[in-house]
């Protein structure tokens, strides 16, 4: 009796811890039940679904034990396509873009080559164009923007040209300055877009002259002079491409300098689309501006240069400008005609 | 060569946060710093689930791609390092990576980040393997140990799953079929444009 007893232990607290042991090694333990209908006794057949989550939200989010709420995002698969526009899209519409530019004002310099003053010619009188604050405003802009312009795309074409030249190192160096640059320099820039549309929005209301100006291209090619006030169509087109994509780029930047402080990661990646989109147009803009402003008219880098005009120029180029002028009689700054002989 | 990957089992997770304890000991991560984190979707309702996740290690990375510098280079285990001297401290990384890994030293304003520090797959970087430059930086390199990352290594309930992309996937479905039932490989249709079909 106590022997069986006994034995009936022994066996039954093997059978106990060996048994289920060797259901869980043997091959003939029985596949649990449900194997064939999944759904039927999945526990988490209801719980969070990532493909499901993903159309419905576009992005996984949940509660993270850290306090930082950009680690709470799980999956953002909208990091696939800001790196499509990073690497794909944006050094080919750019460069596109830039070199569309540099080519259109290339084929126009060789055919119809410099604006000279033949039909206006110097009259000897100055008068002033752009005064201290206006020069040093557009200058410092001006500074500014080359700067943040050649930092700018250093982001994204400095390792494609750059880097193959100069190396990891060096370039990573010069990349650390130009990152810092880049920062340093949008404080005097969106300062100077700032005054500029203060001091220059006035003048660059279109009005009824610009209509005449847009059809015949300025004069460019028929070598007309249509009239302008102080400033012509084209002018105008520069100044509200600065101010558009000069604010959108101000606005972009600012938020770019404090990241996650008003949007999420993908305001994030829009602020920098955005940026990108605007700078690339901005500088394709400006590479014209230069242009016209220096090699390719005679005359007009002097009215930012000097702040002071001659009188020819201004009839030709800006004559209901000059008529104004006169009607509330400002007089000319110097006459060259009458100053004395040194 | 092996192509490591990270399997997180969705079923299995507890949230204990064990791993992203494992990995700031392993790495003397700094502070503010989160290798890898647990999220809970849907917390305290019900269909709640628990992902642990870190760098993914993808295939085509897009913090390599976009990174303005190319501070990043892949090893042939594929898995995804970075140079510190090189980087700049952008942000870049961030905005693109799918997954939240990198992480910088401090708050961005005026750019200045620090620089960045993600997931090694506990492979450290491009220093020579457990030099002092390279524990300094990068945190300690087991893969040249012969080991796998901690985090899973010590996983409790097995949930974490690091290895060859193949085999984990093959354990995965292995226990799919077993238990009857499986979420599938988080993340993986983003970082490796692939699933384990279940």
């Amino acid at each position: 009796m106590n022997l069986r007893r006994v034995l009936g232990l022994i066996v039954f607290s093997l059978a106990v811890t060996v048994l289920p042991a060797g259901a869980q090694h043997g091959q003939d333990a029985a596949p649990p039940a449900q194997t064939g209908s999944p759904n039927a006794a999945n526990p988490t057949a209801d719980s969070a679904n990532e493909q499901r989550l993903l159309q419905e939200m576009r992005k996984l989010q949940g509660r993270v034990t850290i306090p930082d709420y950009k680690a709470a995002t799980l999956e953002q698969p909208q990091g696939r396509d800001y790196q499509w526009f990073h690497e794909r899209f944006l050094p080919w519409a750019s460069g596109i873009l830039i070199a569309a530019m540099i080519l259109a004002l290339a084929v126009f310099y060789f055919t119809r080559g410099r604006i000279m003053l033949e039909d206006s010619p110097e009259s000897g009188i100055k008068i002033q164009r752009f005064n201290v604050i206006e020069r040093l405003t557009h200058w410092m802009t001006a500074t500014s923007f080359i700067v943040l312009a050649l930092t700018g795309l250093n982001y994204f074409f400095g390792k494609r040209v750059l880097f193959p030249l100069i190396g990891p190192d060096a370039f990573s160096t010069w990349s650390h300055w130009a990152k810092l640059a880049h920062n340093t320099f949008a404080w005097p820039f969106i300062a100077g877009i700032l005054v500029m549309i203060v001091t220059w929005v006035r003048d660059n209301i279109p009005d009824r002259y610009d209509w005449r100006w847009l059809k015949e291209f300025g004069g460019f090619i028929s070598n007309t002079h249509p009239p302008a006030r102080r400033f012509n169509a084209g002018q105008k087109m520069i100044f509200w491409s600065v101010v558009v994509f000069g604010l959108a780029l101000a606005t972009t930047g600012i938020i770019m300098l404090f990241p996650f402080w008003t949007l999420d990661i993908n305001g994030m990646q829009w602020a920098q689309y955005v940026h990108s989109s605007a700078a690339a147009i901005l500088i394709a803009v400006i590479i014209a501006h230069i242009y016209i402003g220096t090699l390719g008219m005679e005359g007009a880098y002097e009215a930012m240069g000097s702040g002071e005009v001659d009188l020819g120029w201004a009839r030709a180029h800006h004559s209901e400008w000059v008529k104004e002028l006169h009607r509330v009689g400002v007089p000319p700054v110097r006459n060259v005609n009458t100053m004395p002989a040194e | 060569m092996a192509r490591m990957k990270f399997l997180c089992d969705a079923d299995r997770c507890i949230e204990c946060n064990a791993c992203a304890t494992a990995c700031k000991n392993e790495h003397d991560v700094p502070w503010g710093i989160n290798r890898r984190r647990v999220i809970t979707l849907n917390d305290g309702k019900p269909g709640e689930r628990s992902v642990s996740m870190a760098c993914m290690h993808c295939t085509n990375a897009p913090c390599a791609a976009v990174c303005p510098v190319d501070c990043f280079f892949t090893t042939a285990d594929a898995v995804v390092l970075h140079s510190k001297d090189l980087c700049i401290g952008c942000g870049y990384c961030f905005y693109a990576c799918p997954f939240g890994a990198p992480q910088y030293p401090r708050v961005g304003n005026f750019g200045s980040r620090g620089k960045m520090d993600k997931c090694t797959y506990c492979a450290g970087g491009p220093e020579a393997d457990n030099s002092p430059a390279e524990y300094a930086k990068y945190g300690r390199n087991r893969l040249a140990e012969g080991k796998l990352p901690l985090c899973a290594e010590m996983c409790s309930t097995k949930s974490l799953l690091a290895g060859d992309g193949e085999i984990i996937a093959q354990i995965y479905k292995e226990r799919v079929r077993q238990r009857g039932y499986g979420s599938g490989a988080w993340g993986w249709q983003t970082a490796y444009r692939e699933s384990v079909a279940t």
